[in-house]
C-alpha cells in the first residue's frame, strides 16, 4: 500500500533540484550586491532602488490578485500609510535619539500596513468580485482624502518629510548616499520575495489559489473563504506598508500621492502587465514599468496615454502578460523547434511596429494641435523631430498604420500558423505544450 | 444510537413559492441511501439544506442528533459530512494533486498556517496520494482539473468530497452524464470510497439507485412520499403512480 501509494505523490525534490532552487535565490542575491559595480551611477542607483520598491509593491498586490482572486483598486492605502508612519517614526526616532537603526525602519511601515489591512480588511473581504473591488476604492477615496484633511498627520498638499542621516548608525552607514539606500532596499527587496514565495508554498498560500478558484467549494473542504481572503489582505498591506516605507525613506517625504488612485493604479498596471498567473511576472512588471515611467516621460510628454495603450493591449493580446508570453514559448525551447517561429515573429514585428510608428506619429500631431496649438509646429517626439503641419507627416501617419494594420494582421495569421505546426510538433515529440 | 442525518419538519420557500414542503427524514449511519424523484422536485435543495449552502425557511436538520441547521457550510463540513455537486464544482486552475490537498488540508488540522511547508506534510501528501490512487487519477496528476474529461472531473469531484475523511457523504447525481461503462466504473468507486461511511445520494439512473441504496426515499413536490427498502419503493403504488410508472410509460 505505501510503495505504491507514494508512487502516486509527485516525487519529492532531489538534492540536485534543492541545490539549484536556494543556488537561484543565491544568485539573486549575488546579483544585487554586484549590480552597482556594473552600474554605479546615481541615476542608475535610484532606478534600482524604485525598481525594488515596485517589486515588492506589485507582489504585495499580486497576493490579492493573483493568487487570492481580489481586485483592489486602493491597494496604495496601504502603502501610503506605511511611508507616513515611517516619515513620522524617523522624525520621532531622530528627535529623541533612539537606538532605532534605519534598516529596521522599514518594519514599522509593514506593521502599519498590516494594522490598516486588519481593520480595513475584515468587512471588504466578506466577498470577492465586485464588492470587494467597490469597496477598495470607496476605502482608498476615503483615505485619500483625508490625507488632505488631517494635515497635523499628512501634512495637506506638501506632505511630511525626514531627515534619514539622523538616525542611530551602525557600522557607521549614514544612509545619505544613494548606494547605501539601494543596498537597504535590496536587502529589503530579497526577504520580502523570499517571504512572499515562501507562503506561496503553504497550506495558507495554497488555499488562496483554491479561493481565487473557487470560493464555494473551499467552505465545503472545511475552510471560511472571508478569513482566508482576510489573512491574504494583511499580508499584502503589510507587505505593501514595507514598499511605501522604503519609498518614504528613498525620497524622505511622504505626500498625498502615496495614497492616491494613481498610486493604486500602477501597481495593478505592473501587476497585471508581468503577469498576474506567474510569482515572478510583478517583479517584470516592476521593472518593465519603472523604466518605462522614467524612460517615457522623458521621450514624450503624453507618456501616460501610451502607458494605457500598453495596458490595453497587454489585456487584449496578452492576458498572461509579458511572463505569460515568455512562458508559453517554454515547451518550444525544450522541443527545440523554437527558431521555426523566428521568420514569422520577424516579419510580425516589422508590420506591428510600422503601424505603430504610423500611430505614434498620428497621436503626437493630434496632440500638438488639441495641446498646444499655439507652439511652433516643428516638434519632437521619441528623440524624433519633425513637422507637425506638414501633409506628408500626415500622409506618412496614415499609410504607415493603415498599411501597418493590413501588413500586421497577415502576419499575425502566419504567427498564429506557425505557432500551431511548432507546438504539433512538441506534442508529438512528448512535450506538453 | 442516534441517525446520521435527520430532517424534521424541514421546510425551504423562496418568497411565495415553497420548494421544500415539510420533510422529515432519517439516514440511519453507515446507510447507503438513495432520494430519487423527478426533475424540480426539490433534491438538489434538500442537499443544499443538509450541507448548509441555504438554512431551511423552518424546521431543523441534524448531523448524528446535533442540530447542524444554520451552520455555514465549512463548519458542517468540519463535524463530518461532505458533498459533491451535480456541477462539476473544482478548483479549475489546480492540478488533480492540489485539488485534492486542498481538501485534506483542513481534516490533517493544518488549519490557515502559513509558517509550514506545505511540500513537507507527510500525513498531507500520503493521505493525498490514497485519494488520488483511489479515484485512479494517478496518471492526471498534475493536469490542471479544468482540463480533465468529463468523466474524470466527476471522478475528482468525488475525490475532493471523500478526501477529507467525512463520515457522511452527500453526492449529487454522481454519474449524471455518463457513457454506461463510465457509470459502472463510478459506482464501483462509490461503493468502494462510501465503504463504512454513510451515503446519501441523488440520482436518476434506476440501476444504479437500486444497485447501491439500501434504503429509498421518494421526493415528489417538496415532500417525501416514501421512504424504505427498493423492494418496498417498488411495490409502493404512490412511487409507481407519480414516478416511476412515469417512467415505464
Amino acid at each position: 500500500m505505501t510503495v505504491t501509494t507514494l508512487s502516486a505523490a509527485p516525487p519529492l525534490p532531489t538534492a540536485t533540484e534543492k541545490f539549484r532552487f536556494y543556488a537561484l535565490w543565491i544568485a539573486m542575491a549575488v546579483v544585487l550586491v554586484v549590480l552597482p559595480q556594473i552600474f554605479g551611477s546615481g541615476a542608475s542607483l535610484t532606478t534600482f532602488s524604485l525598481i525594488g520598491i515596485s517589486a515588492i509593491f506589485a507582489l504585495s498586490y499580486n497576493i490579492l490578485l493573483g493568487q487570492t482572486g481580489m481586485l483592489s483598486f486602493g491597494h496604495a492605502v496601504y502603502y501610503g500609510l506605511g511611508g507616513f508612519m515611517v516619515i513620522h517614526a524617523i522624525n520621532i526616532i531622530g528627535a529623541n535619539k533612539l537606538s532605532i537603526p534605519l534598516p529596521v525602519v522599514p518594519l514599522i511601515g509593514g506593521l502599519t500596513g498590516l494594522l490598516f489591512a486588519a481593520l480595513l480588511g475584515w468587512v471588504s473581504t466578506q466577498r470577492s468580485g465586485t464588492a470587494f473591488a467597490m469597496i477598495s476604492l470607496g476605502v482608498a477615496e476615503l483615505i485619500a482624502s483625508s490625507a488632505l484633511i488631517l494635515r497635523s498627520f499628512f501634512g495637506g498638499e506638501a506632505g511630511i518629510s525626514a531627515n534619514r542621516t539622523k538616525l542611530f548608525r551602525v557600522f557607521g552607514w549614514t544612509f545619505g548616499p544613494q548606494i547605501q539606500i539601494y543596498y537597504l532596499v535590496a536587502a529589503w527587496t530579497l526577504i520580502a520575495v523570499i517571504a512572499m514565495y515562501a507562503l506561496t508554498r503553504t497550506p495558507l498560500g495554497r488555499m488562496c489559489n483554491a479561493v481565487r478558484d473557487n470560493p464555494e467549494r473551499v467552505q465545503f473542504v472545511g475552510y471560511n473563504p472571508h478569513v482566508i481572503r482576510y489573512l491574504a489582505f494583511c499580508f499584502s498591506g503589510f507587505f505593501a506598508g514595507v514598499a511605501g516605507a522604503l519609498a518614504a525613506i528613498n525620497f524622505e517625504i511622504a505626500n498625498s500621492a502615496y495614497l492616491g488612485a494613481v498610486q493604486s493604479g500602477t501597481v495593478l498596471f505592473a501587476a497585471y502587465i508581468g503577469g498576474i498567473g506567474f510569482f515572478i511576472g510583478p517583479i517584470v512588471g516592476a521593472i518593465v514599468v519603472t523604466i518605462l515611467s522614467l524612460g517615457l516621460s522623458d521621450l514624450t510628454q503624453v507618456w501616460q496615454l501610451y502607458f494605457g495603450l500598453i495596458f490595453i493591449a497587454v489585456v487584449l493580446f496578452a492576458p498572461g502578460g509579458i511572463t505569460g508570453l515568455l512562458m508559453m514559448h517554454r515547451p518550444l525551447l525544450r522541443a527545440g523547434n523554437l527558431f521555426k517561429l523566428l521568420p514569422s515573429y520577424l516579419a510580425a514585428l516589422v508590420a506591428t511596429a510600422a503601424m505603430i510608428a504610423g500611430l505614434i506619429l498620428a497621436i503626437e500631431t493630434i496632440v500638438h494641435y488639441t495641446v498646444n496649438p499655439g507652439d511652433d509646429s516643428h516638434i519632437k517626439a521619441f528623440g524624433v523631430g519633425f513637422d507637425a503641419a506638414s501633409p506628408y507627416i500626415w500622409a506618412t501617419a496614415a499609410v504607415l498604420m493603415i498599411g501597418g494594420y493590413l501588413a500586421a494582421r497577415r502576419t499575425w495569421t502566419w504567427v498564429g500558423h506557425a505557432w500551431d505546426n511548432a507546438t504539433h510538433e512538441a506534442r508529438e515529440k512528448g512535450i506538453a505544450a | 444510537m442516534s441517525a446520521a442525518i435527520e430532517l424534521r419538519g424541514v421546510e425551504k420557500s423562496f418568497g411565495d413559492v415553497a420548494i421544500i414542503r415539510n420533510i422529515n427524514l432519517t439516514v440511519a449511519q453507515g446507510e447507503r441511501h438513495a432520494l430519487i424523484g423527478p426533475n424540480g422536485a426539490g433534491k438538489s435543495t434538500t442537499f443544499n439544506l443538509i450541507s448548509g449552502y441555504m438554512a431551511p425557511s423552518s424546521g431543523s436538520v441534524l448531523l448524528r442528533g446535533e442540530v447542524i441547521s444554520g451552520l455555514p457550510p465549512y463548519q458542517i463540513n468540519r463535524r463530518g459530512l461532505s458533498r459533491s455537486f451535480q456541477v462539476t464544482n473544482v478548483f479549475a486552475n489546480l492540478s488533480v494533486w492540489e485539488n485534492l490537498r486542498c481538501a485534506v488540508l483542513w481534516a490533517t488540522g493544518q488549519r490557515y498556517s502559513f509558517w509550514k511547508n506545505i511540500d513537507n506534510l507527510p500525513e498531507v501528501r500520503t493521505r493525498t496520494a490514497i485519494i488520488l490512487e483511489d479515484i485512479n487519477l494517478t496518471a492526471r496528476r498534475d493536469v490542471p482539473a479544468g482540463l480533465l474529461t468529463y468523466a474524470e472531473q466527476r471522478a475528482l469531484e468525488i475525490g475532493i468530497t471523500v478526501a477529507g475523511g467525512a463520515d457522511v457523504i452527500l453526492l449529487d447525481e454522481p454519474t449524471a452524464g455518463m457513457s454506461h461503462a463510465e457509470t459502472e466504473r463510478a459506482v464501483a468507486l462509490i461503493r468502494r470510497l462510501t465503504e463504512g461511511r454513510t451515503l446519501l445520494i441523488v440520482e436518476h439512473d434506476m440501476s444504479v439507485v437500486f444497485g447501491l441504496a439500501q434504503r429509498i426515499s421518494v421526493l415528489v413536490y417538496g415532500q417525501i412520499i416514501a421512504s424504505g427498502t427498493p423492494e418496498e419503493i417498488r411495490a409502493d403504488p404512490k412511487v409507481k403512480e407519480a414516478y416511476l410508472g412515469e417512467e415505464a410509460a
